[in-house]
């Protein structure tokens, strides 16, 4: 089944890693600016990183057969330090017209700390003003909730910003439905240890339904699985859900989502009325 | 929330019969986890907040609670409101540091 891994950090993975994506029929990945597990020792550091994400990693996935999509972004871990976040942020408006460039992510907040909502809304602020979708990280573990609400908060003073335009990401059992509720897209992310398991994503999808949820497995340098979506594709038939539900969660809904903006085309050989039937 | 739920067509027992060992096998490792803890020293169930909440956690997993996995997310959630004023670390713990014997 074709499937789209709207969060996948490619640039820490292997070209054989692209290589397996595609023949499990990964027809496209969208690359969320993130942090590299280290801290960048300068604002050049995140020109050569965005350079990377826009040039290097769209040809990488071409190889593979697959679009490459990326989002950039000051990352929710090193934008507590404001004055490197101020300059990366300066950078931003000149690189947002590149042709793969969907929006602003994956933004968002760590530790939840004051600077760090500050850089968060500096970038929200931003993508309202020239009309670009948005990707948001929610922390991790303990401190989900309480950064999933003050995101979503800040969300709300930003009306110009429609709701349908955020996916907020990683969420889970106890951050899903305020996300959902509040009309944005909320996003499952498929982890070996922490976020969601394929079964528990399952489990989101039977509860909420698929309208505005996605999953991903987002890849990156860390424990995480670059097949993290075929294997939540077999939970789903393990399950015995229909074909048309697995193909509406993996392809309809990311290009449903990714779809508004205009640089989102689809995949070769794909029209927009075969992308909204099962195949 | 207005949403339609999808269940899975499985019939309750056909639930079981798929997802039943691997969920004894996920008990079996916790009980593990705890007596090769108890083995090292049986006071850290006390004194690590951690450990902790994982027990408080396997409390919910008896109860009768029709959302225990949100029950056992917000056990082991910071309930606080207030952003930090500084970054401590980098990362996250998997547990909040309530205080021994509150909630
Ligand atoms: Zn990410």
């Amino acid at each position: 089944m074709r499937y789209i891994d709207h969060h996948a950090h490619m640039a820490s993975r292997t070209t054989d890693d692209y290589a397996q994506m595609a023949l499990t029929g990964c027809v496209a990945v969208t690359e969320p600016a993130f942090w590299a597990g280290w801290d960048r020792s300068s604002p050049e550091g995140f020109d050569d990183y965005f350079r990377q994400l826009m040039e290097f990693e769209p040809k990488r996935a071409a190889a593979a057969g697959m679009q490459h999509y990326t989002w950039l972004g000051m990352n929710p871990k090193e934008s507590d330090n404001r004055e490197m976040s101020i300059e990366v942020l300066r950078r931003i408006p000149a690189l947002l017209p590149g042709p793969t460039v969907l929006g602003i992510g994956e933004i968002g907040l760590n530790r939840v700390t004051t600077n760090e909502i500050t850089t968060y809304t500096e970038q929200v602020a931003l993508a309202a003003e020239h009309g670009q979708l948005v990707l948001i990280h929610t922390p991790h573990l303990e401190d989900k909730l309480k950064g999933t609400r003050i995101t979503l908060d800040v969300l709300r003073q930003f009306p110009a910003l429609p709701a349908g335009h955020v996916l907020v990401d990683h969420a889970e059992e106890h951050t899903v439905e305020a996300i959902l509720d509040g009309g944005f897209w909320a996003g499952l992310t498929l982890y070996p240890q922490t976020k969601v398991s394929a079964p528990r994503a399952v489990d989101m999808i039977e509860k909420y339904g698929p309208e505005r949820l996605l999953v991903a497995g987002a890849c990156d340098w860390g424990p995480s699985e670059p097949l993290a979506v075929p294997k939540f594709i077999a939970e789903m038939r393990r399950r015995r859900h229909s074909e048309a539900l697995i193909h509406r969660v993996v392809f309809e809904n990311p290009v449903q989502f990714l779809g508004q903006s205009p640089k989102f085309r689809l995949p070769a050989g794909v029209t927009a009325a075969a992308a909204t039937q099962a195949g | 929330m207005n949403r339609q739920p999808h269940p899975s067509p499985l019939s309750p027992v056909e639930l079981v019969d798929e997802y039943f060992i691997e969920n004894r096998n996920r008990i079996v490792e916790v009980a593990a986890f705890l007596d090769r803890l108890d083995r090292a020293d049986a006071s850290i169930a006390r004194t690590d907040y951690r450990v902790r909440a994982l027990a408080d956690a396997i409390g919910v997993l008896s109860s009768t609670s029709p959302r225990r996995v949100q029950d056992i997310q917000l056990l082991l959630s910071d309930p606080t409101t207030e952003p930090r004023p500084a970054l401590d670390r980098k990362g996250a713990v998997g547990a909040w540091a309530r205080p021994e014997g509150g909630r």
